[in-house]
């Protein structure tokens, strides 16, 4: 039964596809069970290919499993759910908008008023500073600039969770530094629930504060671990300290890479 | 004490840098276009001063090669006698006018084919077939079934300008991202909203792209119109010119026909730079 206390559930969720040109099906993830707490960040780390974006297109209802359950706010999820928010790697700005009218696209769906809409788009778009770009266009804007606009969209349908598909892999190094900060700010602000799919296993242990582990295809569950480290809201003070390269060498030996590099 | 002015100084410094690089940057692209410009002002007035005195010199009659100064007074004569201002206004119109209505047809069915697969897969191969027929052999067809009015131009030129178009667009349709359309499901959008909030805005690009390609191809329908039949347009006075002997006649009404096509293309431009505004220039 999921917890009542509970956003998000997965429970025992299994998913196939058919292979490409045969009879024959593929395995994309087993028996995934999982449990998002409210206001919890959780990040969800495995090897490429091991079904993480599986995962977040069946909980944004885009998908559904073969076996098992969906559960979010203690409602089934049958589609795409107006609770759900999700970023990927690309920011899916549409170009020919505004900045504010981008944060605006999500909420166009939706039965509120337009200055409703408005002045909710202004708050998120202050709350990710960028209320000084509310009327650029997207190729005006940086990269992380663009992420950031793409946060202040997914956070203005208010969501009772956010899907993050990779959203910094894209990006240069420091700006991936600057952006994972500001968003551990704002998400730490808002205090909204996150999943967040990597392969980066810094980013994990730094934003964080639960990490589940997935094996290569057909993904399971292999490993949880509860990242004991203050400031959620700094990744970059946490990087500093010496437990987070501890919980990156114990994520490394879960995953086996040093064999595999071998 | 210095090391603060030090630190305020670097925050300041690399912004004026890039300014300046810009301005350094722009300066000589600025000064090349400049004589750019000049520069093909000076081809034209060398083309038409060869065009005058060459041929006079290598002793080509003017009856095979009219002179600049043979085509500007035979412009005069067309003016005063040929009811020139009638036949450039009725090329003119009928021109616009299929290009606005085969456009309209081209757009209408490219979305409706991009909107469903079944029906794409359906039509295509015949869209196929057509697009591949020489639409301009059809113009005595056309004259056979309506006579010798305008409707034989209207529909050639409607029929060259709408293919491009629905190509593009129905091409356009297929390749919209569909990370944007997902996004779009998530938000609850209906089709109908997909629609006109991400398929439509996102063709815009290769809309226009046949628009360009449709501007320049609807006068050369509407001038197999009105070279096969009829008695109206420039099209016709290249064919009466002819039956003259009046090479002057007919080169005039060449240049008269390109002016004709340069007026709608840039009319396409001018709406193109304004519809994909947000796209940077230098990727247009």
């Amino acid at each position: 039964m999921p917890n009542t206390a509970s956003v998000l559930d997965l429970i025992g969720v299994t998913k196939r596809f058919a292979a490409p040109g045969g009879a024959a099906t593929l395995t994309a993830i087993e028996q995934v069970s999982l449990t998002v707490r409210p206001g919890e960040f959780v990040a969800v780390v495995g090897p490429s290919g091991c079904g993480k974006s599986t995962i977040l297109n069946m909980v944004s209802g885009l998908d559904k499993p073969s076996e098992g359950r969906i559960v979010l706010n203690q409602k089934p999820v049958e589609g795409p759910s107006p609770e759900v928010g999700f970023m990927l790697q690309k920011d899916l700005l549409l170009p020919w908008r505004t900045i504010l009218h981008n944060v605006e696209f999500g909420l166009e769906a939706r039965p509120i008023s337009r200055e409703e809409r408005r002045a909710r788009a202004l708050r998120e778009l202050k709350r990710c500073r960028l209320e000084d770009f509310a009327n650029s266009y997207p190729y005006q804007l940086s990269g992380g600039m663009r992420q950031r606009a793409a946060l202040a969209r997914t956070l203005a349908i208010e969501p009772a969770i956010v899907l993050l598909d990779e959203p910094f892999s894209a990006l240069d190094a420091q700006t991936k530094l600057i952006l994972q900060k500001s968003f551990a700010q704002t998400i730490a602000g808002s205090g909204i629930t996150t999943l967040l799919i990597t392969h980066d296993l810094m980013e994990a242990v730094t934003m964080s504060d639960r990490i589940l582990v997935m094996s290569e295809r057909p993904g399971r569950l292999v490993d949880e671990i509860k990242v004991d480290l203050p400031n959620r809201d700094n990744p970059m003070s946490r990087m500093g300290s010496p437990l987070a390269k501890q919980y990156v060498d114990h994520l490394m030996a879960t995953l086996h890479l040093e064999e595999k590099a071998a | 004490m210095s090391v603060p002015d030090l630190a305020s100084v670097r925050t300041v410094e690399p912004a004026q840098e890039v300014g300046v690089g810009d301005k350094a940057w722009v300066a000589p692209t600025l000064s090349s276009q400049h004589s750019a410009i000049l520069g093909s002002l000076g081809f034209g007035v060398l083309f038409l001063l060869a065009w005058q005195f060459v041929p006079p010199a290598l002793g080509v009659p003017s009856y095979i090669i009219p002179t600049v100064t043979d085509l500007v007074s035979e412009f005069g004569r067309m003016a005063a006698r040929e009811r020139l201002v009638y036949h450039i206004v009725s090329t003119f119109v009928i021109g616009t006018v299929g290009f606005v209505v085969g456009s309209l047809l081209g757009a209408a069915i490219g979305y409706a084919l991009g909107m469903s697969t079944l029906l794409e897969k359906v039509i295509s191969p015949y869209l196929l077939g057509l697009q591949i027929a020489p639409k301009v052999a059809f113009a005595p067809l056309f004259i056979m079934w309506f006579g010798y009015n305008a409707w034989p131009k209207l529909i050639v030129t409607v029929l060259v300008v709408f293919f491009p178009i629905l190509v593009n667009v129905l091409q356009s349709m297929k390749t919209v991202d569909r990370d944007l359309i997902n996004l779009a499901r998530a938000y609850s959008m209906s089709r109908l909203q997909i629609f006109w909030k991400i398929e439509v805005p996102a063709s815009m690009p290769a809309l226009m792209a046949g628009l360009r390609i449709g501007a320049t191809l609807a006068v050369i329908g509407v001038t197999v119109g009105e070279l096969v039949g009829g008695n109206t347009g420039l099209g016709y006075l290249i064919t009466f010119g002819e039956g003259q002997a009046n090479t002057a006649m007919v080169f005039n009404a060449i240049i008269l026909l390109t002016v004709v096509g340069i007026v709608l293309y840039g009319a396409v431009a001018m709406i193109e730079a304004r519809v994909l505004h947000y796209i940077p220039r230098a990727h247009r």
